[in-house]
């Protein structure tokens, strides 16, 4: 299979590597670099001809010559994968990390990974109970969602994912879910915050890690993910697994892109990142799901850190266009010292409509959600009003709705880390805190459920 | 080496080049030892320049590459209705059947099931003489749909033989003397759009149901629409409601580059909801196209033209159809991926320098026409546009707002405010309202279009006194302004938001929208004679017969009650005087 050694390097440039003629490769052909010194590099190839190919080097291209060895290896990039994954733990890469032996291949799966047709998925509806209410009441996650986490840096996000991963389960089955985590370009301590996490409660050996640190080669996130993504695939999808996809940090994700882009002399899209990052990305998150006549599924919980907060920056932007909503955490609320500090506002769950009610979370439910959300947006604006024409020009309605949005905050929002509530804790909590405003003000609730559910006014 | 077959020089993603063929601009030819379909896009000497619609990883320089004559096309006859195909008009059941969950390269599939029967009828008689474009026959294709089979662009003559019976789609069932053979499928090259006699200006609305569409800013029957937003902001629920309500006999919806789950959600919903026009399942009048954002882009970047052939085809039959592109934006990213793959100079942000003309290009294929057998028919386009970061500023928005008639901005502030649907009735804009009066004169009422005029002004007095509010606060206002408030609250809360997952909210017909609006300028009516008679603004605006009013739209018979309701209201703000 793997051919003869090239030795016709013409020129190198930022991660990668350009050869005269060889015989022909194809694209996407994974390559073996034997450098000068004798150590070794890994790509793929990028544009082929039969005058010139570009290769991209995985591990950067430090080192490399003109003398440098390339070895084409006959085959698109692929992972072993088998059952034996879970427990492991492995470099961005694919090799093992953990020390353990190479995994034993039950098959190889090409890592870029065909599209699921359309036909072929099964829509998701099966609610993920998180425990924590702001999640659970207004952005409702659901399995075989992809539902990113927005923040930023200094944010407790991942917390947040951890918090998820561990309380995460059906209210009314006990499959179990197995994590998948993936770190890209996060630093060695964020690593360890999470390995440690896992290992305290035991989820280390039901979970899959794939590791790409910040001090590891930043071409080699490129494929991390997708990695990952084909672990899940196959626990999912061929070993009934529901599997809780963990990858953080998709913003390294990207620059990676970008640099490779920027190598190849490419027209840049905004703000330098590649006109076919939507593509990319989309590549990533669509390989998430419930595919027809498979018991298994595939949620996603991307981070994606937002450059100076912006979420209209081309990576959340596109994130955003792609995924099934977001989760968008707060600074302010973080500041405030409220964990967890989730924005319920621009947060979404676009899958929440048609999975929540009286068969999955609850009857009055939509109608909660849409209540508190309704009071809390309304009572935020009143602030910078009260901010300039004082709280004493408010009418008695907008005072109460003021006064709710901070028991929103405190009472709502705020939860420890390990509190692990119920639906109905959330809900009750909601209808406890909502007897602050008048009944006549809570427009967005139908009158049935006030008579079943209002702690005062209940019949 | 012939022309005939060449070989692969240089792979670069979805873009192959090819040396040793002689091809025409937009031949398919068939790429590596797999046979991969693609499309010639560029020529350059003896190279052929080729867009790939299937994953090109593992293909080689020096694999075969072989032309195949044609160029990109569909096949069109009876079993378009109901199915649901990739960009490049592969069936996805069939897909699905062979490949398994996920879509594997290599594969062909016929857009047209060629075994199955369909029972032709014949219209047309041994010795008639028939034109391009003349039906021929008839095929009953789904349970409300009858699809006209008719003579091939190019063709006509004294018909020699014909047949009514059980055939499938590439029988001959019809002989000219021109020695035309006519089955009831015929192909038609994407790109090209199919020839008609005339253009007419448009003069029906397209009802779809939605109150803030149908009543301020109306699409006509041939015309077409941008709908540009944010993520988040109701692309998607917007372009579904209006394939599952508008008046439209035949629906093609794109799902160009977006989520594959959209898509299944369609497909799962569309076979149980029932057309409120027809009164029988949406799917009999549906075609679907999905090529999602992670399948291939090349494949993205045809699926539009695949749709708007089909489309064409539809409205050469005389039928009203509606096409709904889901989303533009990713159609144009696939060009601009493609274009950057060739290297050629840039635009604006990336964008190829023939961006704006394609976008023109497309959008002029929608219209009302006078069909080649002298019918009546229209194709009506409404894109969704998904600007960066929600600016509309970018060349994809402003490329689209140069063509369209009709602008339907949503807004990511409404949205977060859970006003939906969330666009935004101070920017948006319909240039219809004039071809259209006469027929909401004739239709719905003749004070149509002056009822329009006043909802769409208190919008706007509302805006320039909301300014005001926001400086001193609405009790400084005078009273006849916190009315005016008040009267535009209610437009906001109980016409313009419309809950597009509500049974009976979702679809408003014209006449019960007409009639919201009367209700709405009835209670300002009365409300401002209650205040000057002396009554207590706050009393007037809390009348209990408003509220009833208000929430009964999400009541079965609406329409019938209104009256009663109206009159209820009134006698309440009256007796507002008394107290
Ligand atoms: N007309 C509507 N009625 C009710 N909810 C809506 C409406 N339009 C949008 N929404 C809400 O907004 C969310 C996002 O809408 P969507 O059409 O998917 O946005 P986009 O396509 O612009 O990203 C939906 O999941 C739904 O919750
Ligand atoms: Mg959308």
């Amino acid at each position: 299979m793997s051919g003869k050694e090239y030795r016709t390097i013409t020129d190198v440039k930022g991660p990668l590597v350009f050869l005269n003629k060889t015989e022909p490769v194809a694209f996407g052909e994974i390559v073996e670099l034997r450098l000068t010194d004798g150590s070794m590099k890994n790509g793929q190839v990028l544009d082929t001809s039969d005058d010139l190919v570009v290769v991209q080097v995985f591990e950067g291209t430090a080192g490399v010559d003109l003398g440098t060895g390339v070895k084409f290896m006959g085959d698109v990039f692929k992972l072993p994968v088998s059952k034996d994954l879970i427990g492991r733990i492995l470099d961005g890469a694919g090799r093992p990390r953990d020390g353990g032996p190479d995994i034993v291949a039950e098959a190889n799966a090409d890592i870029i990974g065909a599209a699921i047709n359309p036909y072929s998925r099964q829509s998701p509806h099966d609610f993920i109970q998180t425990g924590i209410s702001a999640i659970d009441c207004c952005t409702t996650l659901v399995r075989g969602q992809k539902l990113p986490i927005f923040s930023a840096s200094g944010l407790p996000h991942n917390d947040i994912a951890l918090q998820i991963a561990r309380q995460a389960k059906l209210t009314d089955s006990d499959e179990e879910f197995i994590v998948v985590f993936c770190a890209m370009g996060i630093t060695a301590e964020e690593y360890n915050f999470f390995r440690s996490d896992l290992e305290r409660t035991g989820a280390l050996e039901n979970a899959v890690l794939f590791v790409n640190l910040a001090d590891d080669p930043a071409v080699e996130r490129l494929i991390t993910p997708r990695l990952a993504l084909t672990a899940a695939e196959y626990l999912a999808f061929e070993h009934d697994y529901h599997v809780l996809v963990i990858y953080t940090d998709v913003t390294n994700y990207c620059d990676a892109l970008r640099q490779i882009g920027a190598a190849r002399e490419e027209v840049p899209g905004r703000r330098g990142y590649p006109g076919y990052m939507y593509t990319d990305l989309a590549m990533l998150y669509e390989r998430a799901g419930l595919v027809k006549g498979k018991k298994g599924s595939i949620t996603q919980f991307p981070i994606v850190t937002m450059p100076g907060d912006d979420i209209t920056h081309p990576i959340p932007d596109l994130s955003g266009y792609i995924t099934e909503g977001q989760i968008v955490i707060s600074r302010e609320l973080h500041g405030s010292g409220i964990y967890p500090p989730i924005n319920v506002l621009p947060s979404l769950s676009r899958l929440m409509g048609g999975t929540i009610g009286e068969k999955t979370t609850r009857e009055d439910h939509k109608s909660v959600s849409d209540q508190m959300y309704a009071g809390y947006a309304q009572g935020r604006e009143l602030r910078g009003l009260v901010a300039i024409v004082g709280e004493d020009a408010l009418n008695e309605r907008d005072k109460q709705l003021l006064d709710f949005s901070g028991l929103f905050e405190d009472k709502f929002l705020r939860q420890s880390r390990d509190e692990d509530r119920s639906i109905d804790e959330t809900l009750d909590l909601c209808w406890d805190l909502m007897q602050n405003i008048s009944t006549k003000y809570l427009v967005r609730l139908d009158q049935k459920w006030i008579d079943k559910y209002h702690p005062s006014e209940k019949k | 080496m012939s022309d005939e077959n060449g070989v692969i020089y240089r792979i670069s993603g979805p873009v192959v080049t090819a040396t040793g063929i002689r091809s025409r601009m937009y031949e398919v030819v068939r790429v590596g030892h797999e046979g991969l379909m693609g499309e010639v896009i560029e020529l350059h000497g003896d190279k052929s320049v080729i867009q790939v619609y299937e994953d090109t990883s593992g293909i080689r320089p020096g694999e075969p590459v072989v032309r195949t004559g044609q160029t990109l096309s569909v096949q069109l006859g009876p079993g378009l209705l109901t199915q649901i195909y990739d960009g490049i008009q592969r069936p996805l059941p069939i897909l699905a059947e062979t490949m398994g969950t996920f879509i594997e390269r290599g594969v062909d599939a016929d857009g047209l099931d060629q075994e199955k029967l369909w029972n032709f009828e014949a219209t047309v008689s041994v010795g008639d003489e028939v034109t391009s474009g003349m039906t021929i026959g008839t095929v009953q294709e789904t349970e409300t749909i009858v699809h006209k089979v008719m003579v091939p662009p190019g063709q006509g003559g004294k018909v020699t033989s014909i047949e009514s019976g059980e055939f499938n789609v590439t029988q001959i069932v019809c002989s000219l003397d021109d020695g035309s053979e006519i089955a009831m499928m015929q192909k038609w090259p994407v790109r090209t759009p199919r020839p008609f006699t005339q253009k007419y200006a448009p003069e029906t609305p397209l009802v779809t149901g939605m109150r803030i569409l149908d009543f301020l800013f109306p699409l006509a029957k041939g015309g077409a629409a941008g709908i540009p937003g944010p993520f988040g902001s109701g692309k998607t629920v917007t372009q579904q409601s209006l394939a599952k309500y508008s008046d439209a006999q035949i629906v093609v919806y794109i799902g160009c580059g977006e989520r594959g789950n959209e898509m299944t959600e369609v497909l799962d919903e569309f076979p149980h909801l029932i057309d409120p026009n027809t009164g029988k399942p949406l799917m009999n009048r549906t075609v679907m196209i999905a090529n999602t954002s992670n399948m291939p882009v090349a494949a993205r970047e045809a699926s539009v033209y695949t749709g708007i052939t089909i489309a064409e085809y539809f409205r050469d039959m005389g039928y009203d159809v509606a096409l709904m592109a889901d989303s533009t934006s990713r159609w144009a990213e696939a060009m601009r991926e493609i274009s950057s793959r060739l290297e050629e100079m840039p635009g604006e942000e990336g964008y190829p320098a023939y961006l704006s003309s394609r976008l023109a290009e497309f959008y002029e294929r929608a219209g009302r026409v006078e069909t080649l057998e002298g019918e009546d028919g229209s194709v009506t386009v409404i894109g969704a546009v998904s600007p960066p970061g929600g600016d509309i500023s970018e060349p994809v928005s402003q490329g689209t707002l140069r063509i369209v008639k009709v602008f339907w901005g949503l807004d990511a502030p409404l949205a977060r405010q859970r006003h939906f649907p969330a666009i935004n009735w101070l920017n948006s804009y319909s240039l219809y309202p004039q071809s259209l009066a006469q027929w909401f004169r004739d239709n719905i009422s003749q004070d149509f279009p002056e009822v329009r005029t006043e909802i769409s002004s208190l919008l706007q007095v509302e805006a320039e006194l909301q300014e005001i509010v926001q400086l001193v606060g609405s009790d400084a206002l005078p009273v006849d302004q916190q009315l005016t408030l008040e009267v535009a609250r209610m437009i906001r809360e109980f016409f313009l938001q419309q809950n597009a997952f509500h049974d009976i909210d979702a679809y408003s017909g014209v006449d019960q929208q007409y009639h919201m609006a009367k209700a709405i300028l009835t209670f300002q009516e009365s409300a401002k004679a209650a205040i000057a008679a002396g009554a207590q603004l706050e009393d007037v605006v809390n009348v209990t017969g408003r509220t009833d009013l208000m929430r009964a739209r999400f009541e079965e018979g609406y329409l019938d009650r209104m009256d009663d309701l109206v009159e209820n209201m009134t006698k309440q703000i009256a007796s507002a005087v008394e107290e």
